[in-house]
């Protein structure tokens, strides 16, 4: 285990050594302390490393992932995991907004609650909350698996593409072209494997399935008031 | 008396209800739509056209024409990147996305703009392979859309453009209509093929200034700090907006007027939302020296350059470098006239065809069809844009002797005076004739 004091040595330091790993590197387990809510922590990775955040982090922590398992044992800010393209991201606890925001690809896991905008944008990540996601989640979610084990807040996949909304809870409200959808046996199977490999004890058969109407797909005036 | 030898009064055309206003509404009301099209504003507004150089007389000697240097050299994101962009002259090619183009044409923009020794930029729905070989200085988008992003692709960029806005449709998103939507367009946007794909109107995982400072703190960390990058915004608050990117963080601000163009956008957004180029660049100059970083933090103008006075007259004003989308376009053969036939079949005529959204695009530049795109030879093309651009840079260089300078960032406001009003407020220098402008002190 390699520890990094992000305190002591600096942002630019951390980023550039966990960047400069690689899949031949011995040193495969990463330890970062006094994180402090810095922002843009562990971005930009690609390479099989696994990398512990002892406390909690500021915007974009593991940004634009790519390969490495990234856990955090604290809470994290605005855009944990953006744009992620492949690896895991875990939160143990909470998250502020757009949780997994645009990412490709990869598994997003918050213990805790997830803010607004979680899954904003969405191009094929998978991300799992244990607890509850605020408004305006999977806004424009093109595609991937956003499963919520609690509530999820108002307008849930306002304008949403092809991806597939999972929720355990209650729905406050749907977004514009957004519909409850038949769960069928391929998606309890994916909701199960997602489930097991995001450490939660829930039961696939318990959540609902939404998705997109396809109503908006080409603009029609007569759907103007939708927007 | 006889009705027959009453005189008439002449017919009067409304000044207010003119023929195309009418026309307008009478399309409204038999589609219930507005009208979307490509380009920018096509109204007339202040412009470059109306300033002139006033050139070297009694107080002020010139430089000869064929003998002595004029350098035209710039580099950018000086700042903080590592590696900043040196180009050859100060004329870029402006983001314009594949998807919205043909892969010939941004191949061709490659071709021309690596020949002619400046860069070319990404746009909406990411980079290409063709695109990234064929320019030897290619800028990444970083838009609110973040089709096709991916952190490969943004380490091979040498610039990354952060997209606030665009001159076209300031606080406006786009909208890729589905006929352009091909089987690798939609690949690359992670989409269904064929539905019309929306691009947001701002950034799904930052608002406002302060988040702007954390998401590039971001990117260059995840690019090592090498590559400078630019802040775009549209010409709306340029006083603002630029003091704003640079606190943020930028290393080069990019600044699009009004005539600036897009692939496709409501035609009441692109004539109705801005300011023109003219009004945004003293503006955004007087923020730069306010803050004590002009030319520290390059300022590049886009919106309607189109000759050599123009980069003149915009590097007078304070810009470091200009950027060009719709004369590019019009240098690879875009609205050419050898295709009037096709034109007047869609309706349209050579210099107004602006339907880039529909795909069907005569001159094979604006379309994603197979057999229209094979009328771009890149080769060609591309030989065409690098002449283009070599003519703007020597009509530069031309006007920047005369006015008695070794460089064209030496031009200066005082090398200007302007033809009306309007033009002398907005561009800050006098009336010809005159030494007054509206605004200046002391008057």
């Amino acid at each position: 285990m390699q520890t990094y004091d992000l305190e002591a040595n600096g942002l630019r330091g951390l980023n550039s050594t966990l960047q400069e790993q690689n899949g031949g590197t011995n040193k495969t387990a990463w330890e970062i302390v006094n994180p402090k809510g810095s922002h843009a922590i562990a971005v930009g990775l690609d390479s099989p490393i696994d990398v512990t955040v002892k406390g909690s982090t500021g915007y974009y922590c593991a940004g634009m992932n790519q390969q490495a398992t990234v856990r955090v044992e604290g809470s994290v800010g605005p855009g944990v995991a953006e744009n992620m393209m492949s690896g895991q991201v875990i939160v143990e606890g909470d998250a502020s907004q757009y949780a997994g925001a645009t990412g490709h690809g990869g598994l997003l896991v918050i213990k805790g609650n997830a803010s607004s905008r979680c899954g904003i944008s969405m191009k094929g990540i998978d991300i799992v909350v244990h607890g509850n996601i605020g408004h305006m989640c999977a806004f424009m979610a093109q595609a991937g698996n956003l499963v919520v084990c609690g509530d999820a807040g108002d307008a849930l996949g306002d304008s949403c593409y092809e991806a597939r909304l999972f929720v355990r809870g209650s729905v406050k409200s749907l977004g514009a072209d957004c519909i409850e959808k038949e769960m069928r046996p391929e998606h309890i199977e994916i909701l199960k494997d997602l489930l097991e490999r995001a450490g939660s004890d829930a039961k696939p058969e318990e959540f609902k399935r939404y998705g997109s109407a396809r109503q908006l797909y080409n603009f029609d005036v007569d759907n103007a008031q939708a927007y | 008396m006889d009705n027959k030898n009453i005189p008439r009064t002449e017919p009067i055309q409304s000044a207010t209800f003119t023929n195309p206003i009418n026309a307008e509404i009478r399309r409204a009301a038999a589609t219930g739509i507005y009208d979307i099209r490509g380009g920018g504003a096509k109204r007339r507004v202040p412009h470059f056209d109306d300033l002139l150089f006033l050139g070297a007389s009694v107080s002020r000697y010139p430089l000869e024409g064929y003998r002595e240097k004029c350098e035209t050299k710039v580099t950018l994101g000086t700042r903080f990147a590592k590696k900043p962009i040196e180009l050859d002259i100060p004329v870029t090619i402006a983001g314009m996305s594949f998807g919205a183009l043909s892969g010939p044409a941004k191949e061709a923009l490659g071709r021309g703009a690596s020949a002619a020794g400046t860069s070319t930029t990404t746009g909406d729905g990411g980079m290409t392979p063709e695109e990234r070989g064929h320019s030897s200085k290619l800028v990444y988008q970083y838009l609110p859309s973040r089709y096709g992003m991916n952190p490969d692709d943004l380490r091979k960029a040498d610039a990354i453009e952060v997209v606030v806005g665009q001159g076209a449709k300031p606080g406006g998103g786009g909208m890729l209509l589905g006929q352009k939507i091909s089987d690798r367009v939609a690949e690359m946007r992670c989409l269904p093929k064929g539905i019309d794909q929306r691009s947001a109107c701002r950034h799904p995982d930052w608002t406002g200034p302060d988040d702007l400072e954390i998401k590039i703190l971001e990117l260059r960390e995840i690019t090592d700090w090498q590559v400078p990058i630019y802040v775009k915004v549209g010409g709306t608050r340029p006083y603002y907006d630029t003091a704003l990117a640079v606190k943020a963080g930028a290393d080069v601000v990019v600044l699009d007027g009004m005539q600036g163009g897009t692939a496709a956008t409501q035609d009441v957004f692109i004539e109705h939302v801005g300011l023109p180029t003219l009004a945004c660049i003293r503006p955004a100059v007087q923020a730069l020296q306010d803050l004590g970083v002009h030319r520290e933090v390059q300022l590049i103008v886009s919106g309607g350059i189109r000759t050599g006075a123009d980069v003149a007259k915009a590097m007078a004003l304070g810009a470091d470098a200009v950027a060009i989308g719709t004369a590019a376009l019009i240098a690879l053969g875009d609205n050419d006239p050898k295709w009037e036939s096709e034109y007047q079949k869609l309706g349209t005529t050579t210099g107004a065809y602006d339907d880039w959204h529909e795909g069907m695009d005569p001159a094979g530049i604006t379309t994603q069809d197979a057999e229209l795109m094979k009328r771009v030879d890149p080769v060609d093309a591309g030989r065409r844009l690098r002449n283009y651009l070599k003519v703007m840079t020597l009509e530069a260089q031309t006007i920047a002797r005369a006015c008695g300078h070794n460089h064209l960032h030496n031009l200066e406001p005082e090398d200007l005076c302007a033809l009306t009003m309007e033009a002398a407020a907005m561009a800050r220098v006098p009336l010809a004739g005159t030494d007054w402008y509206p605004g200046k002190a002391g008057f």
